[in-house]
């Protein structure tokens, strides 16, 4: 059941000067949230944001009804997110989208490029729970693209690479030795960031014959399969990120 | 009690808040949001004879007060839609319009003949006016001999109501609503999507992948309102108009400047619950200005 409902802004959490969470509170209870759902989030105040902005869902608490969002500023509506105050009222459509598929013997690797790590709290979470060990390989321009890596280090090791050097291992996630090691042993790899690095990575999966999920990111105008203007081209014609995704099994996508 | 029942030829609604083809999908994908039940009608996404994937991504490019597209009809074709979709939905407690699309004559012919023999479907919508596709579309709603060619021709097959959906994109909308009325259309609905662009200035690249796209919501609304003027005064047969409505306060100004029922469209993407409101809305206005009838508010602007 998806709902239109509004929230209250709860708090932020400030990572720099352009990354952050902002924490959502709901007067009623929340329904169950999975791992790679998302939201469409109406950003107030601002008659230049016209649509809503979709946002992975990065942690829900349901004793609270909170949900929070890892938010990178990139343009007026994600500048405008990081502006209200607490208190203030936000509509959300939620929960959207499909999840992320546990069911794996495991150990598995989670490959997150900046922002892209946002889908991968809930999923730690959750496979924690069924006593899957995971790692996660986080990569970044540079240093101050790397966020929440206390966070993430709670539920599995922690990997990084940064283009620069700045931080971890020189160069992108794929270059890293775990990825470059004849010896491999993830079962699956689930992965959310630039299409290029998910792309790389879902060659890499083929090659070592490891399942592979993708969460996409694409430009929404609704979020609920209405518009159809956010499609990507799979082994069955054109589908819909929104509801066919986010969350996508390599095999599935004609990349 | 005020009456909302509205006649468009012989189709009947019971209020006159319709949803717009391509941005209400089948109608299925809001019943979390709302009772489709109680819309005036569905037109639902566009239909063609046979599967289109539609124009590759990015399809869509928000605007100031908008949002271009250029999805380019994607859908399965005409017969997977009476045999898998209308099915599902010919029940749903409102009226169900196929929106009618063709590359050629023979297509438009090809799908309106199909749908005139379609039980529970009692009007189509000719869309002689998409952007978004490379041949036929909105070629034909631009030009005064094609338009006149693709209405007479579809109307020779079709025996229930007839609507048929203008091109903005045109120097004179009046004369092309008079053509298609001429050559047997029972109702016009107008206004389509305005041919626009959107720039990336940074990678100095179009947005869309087809360059140009299809511009709709609040921006045009002042544009659909006065072409909506300009045709329900050259006309006699009934206007759906469409272009912008966000909110029951815009609704009523599209009935006042001549429609006798409405569409909602790019609204449905930012609050897919707002049809519903519309029609409250639309009846608690008349309830304030003692209006027995909505049909008395058509084309009632006081000059």
């Amino acid at each position: 059941m998806k709902l239109v409902r509004d929230f209250k802004v709860a708090g932020y959490k400030w990572l720099n000067e352009s990354n952050f969470i902002i924490e959502l509170q709901s007067a009623e209870d929340l329904p169950p949230i999975h791992p790679g759902n998302f939201a469409e989030i109406q950003v107030p105040g601002n008659p230049n944001v016209f649509l809503r902005r979709p946002f992975s869902i990065y942690d829900c608490d349901l004793t609270y009804n909170t949900l929070s969002f890892y938010v990178k500023i990139i343009g007026e509506g994600t500048a405008t997110l990081g502006k209200l105050k607490q208190g203030d009222t936000v509509n959300l459509i939620f929960p959207l989208g499909n999840k992320f598929d546990t069911e794996t013997e495991g150990p598995v690797l989670i490959i997150g490029g900046g922002s892209g790590i946002a889908p991968f709290l809930l999923l730690g979470k959750e496979l924690k729970e069924k006593g899957i060990p995971m790692t996660f390989l986080v990569g970044g321009r540079t240093s101050g693209d790397v966020h929440l890596t206390d966070v993430f280090g709670q539920y599995g090791d922690i990997l990084i690479t940064t283009e620069d050097g700045s931080q971890g291992t020189k160069g992108m996630v794929t270059h890293h030795p775990v990825i470059q090691e004849e010896s491999f042993p993830f079962k699956k790899i689930f992965t959310c960031g630039p299409d290029p690095m998910m792309k790389a990575i879902a060659e890499i999966a083929k090659q070592k014959s490891v399942e592979c999920e993708a969460s996409l990111e694409n430009t929404m105008a609704c979020g609920f399969g209405a518009c159809l203007c956010c499609v990507v081209e799979t082994t069955t014609g054109n589908r819909c990120v929104c509801t066919d995704g986010p969350v996508f099994n390599i095999k599935e996508l004609a990349w | 009690m005020v009456n909302l029942n509205v006649n468009i030829g012989a189709l009947k609604l019971k209020n006159p808040v319709t949803t717009a083809s391509g941005t209400y999908a089948y109608g299925e994908e809001f019943s979390d949001f709302m009772d489709i039940s109680k819309l005036g009608g569905i037109f639902v996404k566009g239909l063609t004879l046979h599967n289109r994937e539609g124009n590759a991504y990015p399809r869509m490019a928000e605007t100031a007060s908008g949002m271009l597209n250029s999805v380019g009809l994607q859908n399965k074709g005409i017969d997977h839609f009476i045999a898998h979709i209308f099915p599902a939905i010919k029940n749903s407690g409102t009226q169900i319009i196929a929106n009618v699309n063709g590359s050629t004559i023979e297509d438009y012919i090809a799908v309106s003949e199909k749908l005139n023999e379609l039980r529970g479907m009692e009007a189509i919508e000719l869309n002689i006016s998409c952007p978004n596709v490379k041949e036929g579309g909105m070629a034909f709603g631009i030009n005064p001999k094609s338009a006149r060619e693709a209405t007479e021709a579809v109307r020779k097959v079709y025996k229930k109501t007839l609507i048929v959906k203008l091109s903005p994109n045109v120097t004179h909308i009046d004369e092309m609503a008079k053509i298609v009325e001429d050559a047997g259309a029972d109702a016009v609905s107008l206004v389509n999507t305005f041919l626009g662009m959107a720039i990336d200035a940074e990678a100095r690249k179009p947005i869309l992948s087809t360059i140009t796209g299809g511009l709709s919501g609040p921006c045009i609304k002042p544009i659909a309102l006065r072409m909506i003027w300009q045709v329900y005064n050259a006309i006699k047969v009934p206007v759906v108009g469409m272009g912008g409505i966000m909110n029951a306060k815009d609704a009523i100004e599209f009935i006042l400047a001549g429609s006798s029922a409405i569409q909602v469209g790019t609204a449905n993407f930012v609050d897919p619950a707002i049809s519903v409101r519309i029609i409250e809305g639309i009846e608690e206005y008349c309830d304030r200005y003692g209006v027995k009838d909505v049909n008395d508010l058509t084309g009632s602007l006081k000059i």
